[in-house]
């Protein structure tokens, strides 16, 4: 018996990144057809694991789960698809001085450690975590609707509008004063309203500048430091995890649980453009030259290409086009991936420990970071670059042949624009800028690595597609948040175009794995009764 | 020091061969004996009947000096410490600026400008935030000064037995300096049990002495080291209100609601009138005058109505030895209007007490009320009467 | 208790705390004023370089005269004359010719089109663009700020503003919210190519913050700047004839006229407080004044924890005063010349600014000097010769002028990399680059420090805007959220210096409204 193939799909969603994943998992869970295409050879967009040295797998782009939305979770059903999240609990910091600081997952223990560096910063970090659970419980909301459009008057934005209105102000006026203080300030001095520590300001303020184009003594990068609080409130599970088998594992449950409820996932299948007719979307076009039919047409790919890519951007308000045009991007970090023969030997904390199984950071004071920004804004990448690293070999050994291990390094700053642009040799001397930096604080790391992979924002572009290699599809700035990301009117996930829609990091809520746009797309398209 | 794991207090090396049930119980990032023997009952009944020994350490412990130590102490706590006598000791709650409970403990007077404040949560912030513009030294001595309660009717005597002076004299609230065979402690005619007893503060580097020395002292006594469980009981036949567990400082509650002022924790004796500006004081006055939603009593459960819903399944009453801290619906009618956050059996007064937040209209003594038990899986509803506290308030305390 | 013979005692005589006093005595109200010094106008007060040149120590330019604020104290009566610096910027080019921007957008578009074709198409809209959002904030100004989680009663005033928003149409209000938290440098680049015209641009919107033009909020600083501006002239704003100073003398002949008391050297101790009210102020000669309330011109922090003392207040409110950004981090330098300068490139006399910024790269690395603790090596500089339009300013054939530099952070406090004479030979050496006669011109020079303006006007970290203007110490976060309606904890004490809405560079606004609230207190005009 042969399988009939419909001739034309429900929705087509192009690019089988998580969230590309996530939008055709509910649409087809909501008994749609859905077709999803991926360009390369596995799904996963920025959320892959590749074996890229014998033996050694490594979560390429990405490192770390933090915000996948638990609905998300519940409602795929994705542990049955084989995800499974190992909490990073502790993080360590080593000091130029030969000293550290750590913290945790028993706050009590946290607090001792805490209480070495400053008496009253131990007091105040356990008052700041109840301020960020509050001002979670504040944003969580909106991170989960569709962002009106303030200048319109149809009832509908009206409502939403209202509906805002009413949530902050039903915050109180106290709620709602540090809520803005949080989404204006910079993390630095923000922090340094509640803590005297350098060393913990630093390791703070380091989680508001990832993926920005910014440093942690500019305006808007205090609001991100939520982010490490969102989890604790949705009581799954904490904010920072590892997925076992890597980033990629999330991706591969996603895409799992998409085919389970009868989505079809193709990869090598690579999109050319977006067939329109009229004002409508009715298909893509693949690059080569076959055409694919669909009611709808979902695009999981990045502002840039969503608009002015595979749609004829004179087709588009000019509005919407030049705003996409403005939309910025800048990557501004890139990835060292190193398998290793041996743990890293930190001086601050010699040996195995508890500290090794969580996050790692090479960020020891605010200046620091303040300085590998001002590389960044001259055109270098960072001399002595914020380094957050992981080991999932200590949480999955099975990423690493036995007794050998892998680490992944986030780095931040190596600017997309690079005075001169990447080439081999700058992106072998910014590996080493890396590597230098960490054996200041490991000295056994040279001998100990085996192979180093080193991704320059040119690369994840590249490679991912991601527009100047931003990991988050377009800067996280207050003025491309909420309905501004993308653009003023077309930030609820649909387009001008009818039947074409966007999901993606560059899409509200933007970055992070954490999948929300894919469901909000999903929802939007279904209400639209367009699939 | 890789990962910290639990710590012990300055007694631990005395304490531990002790333990024989391995109870411990984690108070403050330490760990200290939660039961000595299997069954505390035995350390409450020394409580109560001779004397028990308490490792009371972990209590935060703030010195504070200077010739602004007082002013500080005044703006945060609701109690008038400018009109307290060195050698006088406070039990006072304090507030935030909205009035709402953010800790409490007591405030010791060592001397003119020399003071001692413990507290159940971590206060040297908050302390520094108050001490803008004020002359004061503030030290945390929480990690440098051990402390053991030494509780029960037999206290006095034990004491006396090794002070170089007359604790008789000692009075109730009252600190004086002593030295208990050489060893130089502060002692504080003070405890957590309602009971006549003492708080010794001690430097670390002599507290296994202390503990040695009273132990030897107190053995003809029948002293008993005594763990948490038992002074659990105690404290609630004494009504005396433990935090995180009766109520939640303003510093840690997630909403409004959570939040409870002195005068709807019982304290309002504590809040001072005609003070100096204290912190919380405009909202403090104005629930004075305007009166408070809640309040929080004792309630003596109705035996007689316990032991019927027990009947009606067939099983005589069935209570557990170790007080219970799980938040519990109290009904009039139909109606929830209120929850007990604590409670107990009392093996002294044979009655099964609990320690509850009521709606001012049901808080009056000698109303009746409802309290919820599960029996054999199914919630009922016993009878119970709103009282006053202490419920256990022994002569002894204060003589 | 007797009824104090004082409605109100207002603390400094800057242009702010004149206007509060004069709207004060207008509705009929006792006041006196206080000032520590022995002129009249605080920072506004005008000095002397050499006899016969005159400075105005702090101050550009008289800001924005609100209108609503000074309507009806007849300035012109009392003096004031203003003047329109026309070209009201320029600046010499390394490469290329320099760039002249005038009044009329047509010479403005044709110096630019000299530099950049594209970016002089550009101009006119960009000019009208920024116009419209500067007059929103023209609006906001001109209200106390709205509290948007305050009594929905509270509310009702701003449903004008919110029509007024809305009625910008989509496109615009959209712009408008996504400008707002926008780096500077990003508006910029999105609207022009040449380096010299986005830098001095930068210099404008990074007036009043201590921070680059990369950082998200200094697009906002730049239209603070713009507001009550006409359209098109950036970074200038009133001028007087004789300087500010003379606006400080017409304010003060004004606030007398409606009975105002002014004493100087009067210099405030502490605000005395009874009952938990403030009653009246002590003297630092140990006189005792008795009022109603207290009005103070000092900056948030000065006048609740140094002067009114921490007693009476709460700790959280204690906390959130000493977080107060006040961030200052630039000096002033006062130039006696014998001639005018002569900038090469630059064939007009400017009375506007002549700035000193080459691209957008010089101002941030400016900052990021400043952030990192030093005083900037390649500093930002905006110079005006006052006396080309207004020669009573200098002897006949004489000139003044003042150079401000940014940045120099209060950290330095004249032992770091600076002290005030190397900096200012370090300026003047800048400034020779482009005008090589000017060092043989000097007469004398004056240079005032962060620390000297602190010192001077008790200026926390000598920042003259009592409060970085950065996005969350502005509208209803200023000077501290919860407290931006110009009364303060204590009842009776009222603030009304450019620390509160709507900030510096708006003139009589803070003083207004900080009236207004006094007023509505001590139960109206009478």
């Amino acid at each position: 018996m042969t399988v009939q193939i419909p001739r034309t799909w429900d929705a087509i969603v192009i690019g089988g990144g998580h969230n590309g994943l996530v939008c055709a998992a509910y649409l087809a869970r909501a008994g749609r057809k859905v077709l999803v295409l991926e360009r390369r050879p596995l799904v996963g967009g920025a959320a892959v694991t590749e074996e890229v040295f014998p033996g050694f797998r490594f979560t390429v782009f990405s490192y770390v789960v933090s915000l996948l939305r638990p609905e998300i979770i519940r409602d795929l059903d994705l542990p049955a698809h084989g995800l499974n999240v190992v909490p990073l609990e502790s993080t360590f910091n080593p000091l130029p001085d030969g000293d550290y600081l750590a913290t945790w997952a028993d706050p009590e223990e946290t607090r001792r450690e805490l209480y070495r560096h400053s008496p009253r910063d131990a007091d105040a970090y356990v008052e700041f975590g109840r301020l960020m659970q509050r001002m979670a419980m504040a944003v969580k909301p909106i991170l989960g609707i569709s962002p009106p459009d303030p200048g319109s008057w149809r009832p509908k934005d009206l409502l939403a509008m209202g509906r805002l209105g009413k949530h902050f102000r039903d915050l109180g006026e106290k709620e709602l004063h540090a809520l803005v203080k949080l989404m204006t300030m910079s993390s630095a001095d923000y922090l340094s309203e509640w803590f005297e520590s350098e060393a913990l300001k630093a390791a703070k303020s380091a989680s508001g500048i990832i993926g920005t184009f910014l440093g942690p003594r500019s305006p808007g990068t205090a609001y991100v430091l939520l982010h490490h609080y969102m989890g604790e409130i949705d009581g799954v599970f904490r904010a920072w995890g590892f997925a076992r088998g890597g980033t990629g594992a999330v991706s591969e449950s996603i895409a799992s649980a998409a085919r389970s409820f009868g989505a079809e996932v193709r990869t090598d299948a690579a999109v050319e453009r977006v067939l329109v007719e009229g004002d409508r979307a009715v298909g893509v076009v693949l690059g080569d030259g076959k055409e694919l039919r669909a009611k709808t047409v979902v695009s999981g790919l990045d502002p840039r290409r969503t608009f002015l890519e595979l749609v004829e951007p004179a087709s588009l308000p000019e509005e919407l086009v030049s705003a996409v045009e403005r939309f910025r991007f800048r990557g501004s970090s890139g990835k060292v991936n190193l398998a290793l023969s041996e743990l890293p030997n930190f001086t601050a904390l010699p040996g195995m420990g508890p500290h090794l199984k969580g996050a790692i950071a090479i960020a020891p004071s605010v200046d620091y970071l303040e300085r590998a920004y001002d590389d960044a804004k001259r055109g270098e990448f960072s001399r002595r670059p914020f380094l957050d690293m992981v080991i999932p070999s200590m949480l999955d050994p099975t990423m690493a042949p036995p007794g050998k291990h892998v680490m992944s390094i986030f780095v931040q700053y190596a600017p997309y624009h690079r005075n001169g642009g990447w080439d081999d040799a700058s992106r072998e001397a910014f590996g080493d800028a890396v590597v230098d930096t960490l054996a200041e604080y490991a000295p056994n790391i040279r001998s100990a690595i085996l192979h180093r992979q080193v991704i320059t924002p040119a690369d994840i572009e590249a490679v991912t597609g991601l527009s100047e290699g931003n990991i988050f599809g377009g800067e996280l700035a207050l003025s491309q948040l909420f309905f501004l990301r993308p653009s003023p009117a077309w930030s609820d996930h649909r387009t001008p175009l009818r039947g074409y829609y966007q999901c993606g990091s560059g899409t509200h809520p933007g970055g992070g794995i954490m999948g929300a746009s894919g469901r909000l797309a999903a929802n939007a398209v279904i209400a639209d009764g367009t699939a | 020091m890789t990962s910290l794991g639990t710590r012990t207090t300055p007694f631990h090396s005395r304490t531990a061969p002790l333990v024989r049930g391995h109870a411990w119980r984690r108070w403050a990032g330490y760990v200290v004996p939660a039961a000595y023997d299997l069954i505390h009952d035995l350390e409450y009944a020394a409580i109560r009947g001779t004397a028990a020994l308490i490792d009371v350490t972990p209590l935060f412990k703030y010195r504070i000096r200077g010739a602004g130590a007082a002013a500080l102490l005044d703006r945060v706590v609701t109690r008038d410490v400018r009109r307290a006598k060195t050698g006088q000791v406070l039990y006072t709650p304090w507030c935030d600026p909205d009035g709402k409970v953010l800790d409490d403990g007591t405030v010791t007077r060592l001397g003119e400008d020399d003071f001692r404040l413990t507290s159940a949560h971590p206060n040297l912030r908050w302390l520094h935030q108050n001490a803008v513009g004020i002359d004061a030294d503030i030290d945390d001595e929480s990690e440098a000064v051990a402390a053991l309660s030494l509780q029960g009717p037999a206290a006095r005597e034990i004491l006396g037995s090794v002070a170089d002076r007359d604790v008789s004299k000692l009075r109730f609230f009252r600190a004086t300096q002593a030295r208990l065979e050489g060893i130089p402690v502060t002692l504080t005619r003070t405890g957590y049990t309602g009971d006549l007893g003492y708080e010794i503060w001690v430097g670390n580097d002599r507290a296994e002495a202390l503990w040695d020395l009273l132990v030897a002292a107190g053995n003809p006594h029948g002293l008993l080291p005594t763990g948490l469980l038992a002074m659990d009981v105690a404290r609630i036949e004494a009504g005396l209100l433990l935090i995180d567990v009766d109520y939640i400082s303003a510093r840690l509650a997630l909403i409004e609601t959570q939040k409870s002022s002195p005068f709807e924790l019982n304290l309002g004796w504590t809040v001072a009138k005609e003070k100096r500006p204290f912190v919380g004081q405009r909202a403090l006055e104005a629930e004075r005058n305007g009166g408070s939603s809640w309040a929080f009593r004792g309630l003596v459960v109705d035996w007689d109505s316990l032991e019927a819903l027990y009947a009606e399944v067939g099983l005589p009453p069935q209570l557990p030895s170790a007080a219970w801290r799980t938040s519990t619906p109290i009904f009039d009618g139909g109606r929830q209007v209120g929850y007990a956050t604590s409670g107990c059996w009392s093996p002294l007064l044979k009655k099964y007490l609990a320690l509850a937040h009521l709606g001012s209209v049901h808080a009056a003594p000698g109303t009746e009320v409802e309290i919820e038990v599960t029996i054999e899986h199914r919630r009922k509803r016993a009878l119970a009467t709103v009282t006053e506290t202490p419920f256990f308030d022994p002569e002894r305390k204060r003589a | 208790m007797s009824v104090p013979r004082l409605d109100a005692i207002v603390i400094g005589s800057g242009l702010e705390e004149l206007v509060a006093a004069a709207r004060l005595a207008g509705a009929g109200r006792r006041v006196v004023v206080l000032e520590p010094r022995d002129s009249v106008g605080g920072a506004a007060a005008g000095e002397q370089i050499l006899p016969g040149f005159r400075m105005d120590p702090v101050y550009a330019d008289a800001g924005f005269l609100d209108p609503r604020a000074l309507g009806d104290l007849e300035l012109d009566r009392h003096g004031v004359s203003l003047l329109t610096p026309d070209p009201f910027l320029a600046a010499p080019a390394d490469r290329g010719d320099s760039l002249v921007l005038w009044r009329d957008l047509a010479r403005s578009r044709a110096s630019i089109a000299r530099r950049s074709a594209g970016d002089a198409d550009h101009w006119p809209g960009f000019a009208a663009r920024m116009e419209t959002f500067a007059r929103v904030l023209e609006e906001l100004a001109g209200r106390p700020p709205v509290r948007p989680g305050g009594p929905l009663l509270d509310l009702a005033p701003f449903l004008g503003l919110g029509r007024r928003i809305r009625g910008l149409g989509r496109e615009r209000m959209t712009e408008l919210f996504r400008v707002l938290p926008l780096p500077a440098h990003d508006l910029l680049e999105d609207e022009f190519r040449d380096p010299l015209l986005k830098g001095v641009l930068a210099a404008m919107s990074v007036r009043g913050v201590f921070q680059g033009p990369r950082s998200p909020g200094t697009a906002l600083a730049f239209l603070h700047h713009h507001v009550g501006s006409p359209g098109g002239v950036f970074g200038i704003r009133t001028v007087v004839r004789g300087g500010v100073a003379r606006l400080a003398d017409a304010l003060a002949t004004a606030a007398r006229a409606r009975g105002v008391e002014i004493r100087l050297g009067a210099s405030v101790e502490r605000i005395a407080c009874t009952n938990g009210r403030a009653a009246g102020v002590a003297l630092a000669s140990g006189e005792e004044i008795v009022s109603r309330v207290v009005v103070s011109g000092a900056d948030p922090r000065r006048t609740l924890l140094d002067l009114a003392g921490t007693e009476a207040l709460d700790p959280d409110f204690v906390h959130a005063v000493r977080q107060i950004r006040f961030r200052g981090g630039f000096a002033r330098i006062h130039l006696a010349l014998s001639e005018a300068p002569r900038f090469e490139g630059i064939s007009e006399a400017v009375p506007g600014v002549i700035a000193i910024a080459s691209d957008l790269e010089h101002v941030e690395r400016a900052y990021d000097d400043a952030k990192h603790g030093r005083a900037s090596e390649l500093p930002v500089l905006e110079a005006r010769i006052p006396s080309l339009a207004d020669a009573s300013l200098a002897p006949e054939g004489r000139h003044v002028m003042s150079v401000d530099v940014r940045f120099v952070p209060v950290g330095d406090r004249g032992q770091g990399d600076y002290a005030p004479d190397a900096l200012a030979d370090r300026v003047v050496e800048l400034l020779a680059e482009r005008a090589p006669t000017l060092p043989g011109t000097i007469l004398e020079r004056k240079v005032l420090m962060p620390a000297d303006m602190e010192e001077r006007y008790g200026w926390t970290n000598g920042d003259p805007y009592q409060g970085e203007l950065a996005l969350d110490q502005l509208l209803f976060m200023r000077p501290v959220p919860g407290w931006a309606g110009y009364r303060t904890p204590i009842p009776g004490l009222y603030l009304c210096g450019t620390g509160t809405h709507p900030a510096g560079a708006i003139t009589g606004a803070s003083g207004r409204h900080a009236a207004n609230a006094v007023l509505e207190d001590l139960g109206g005009a009478r």
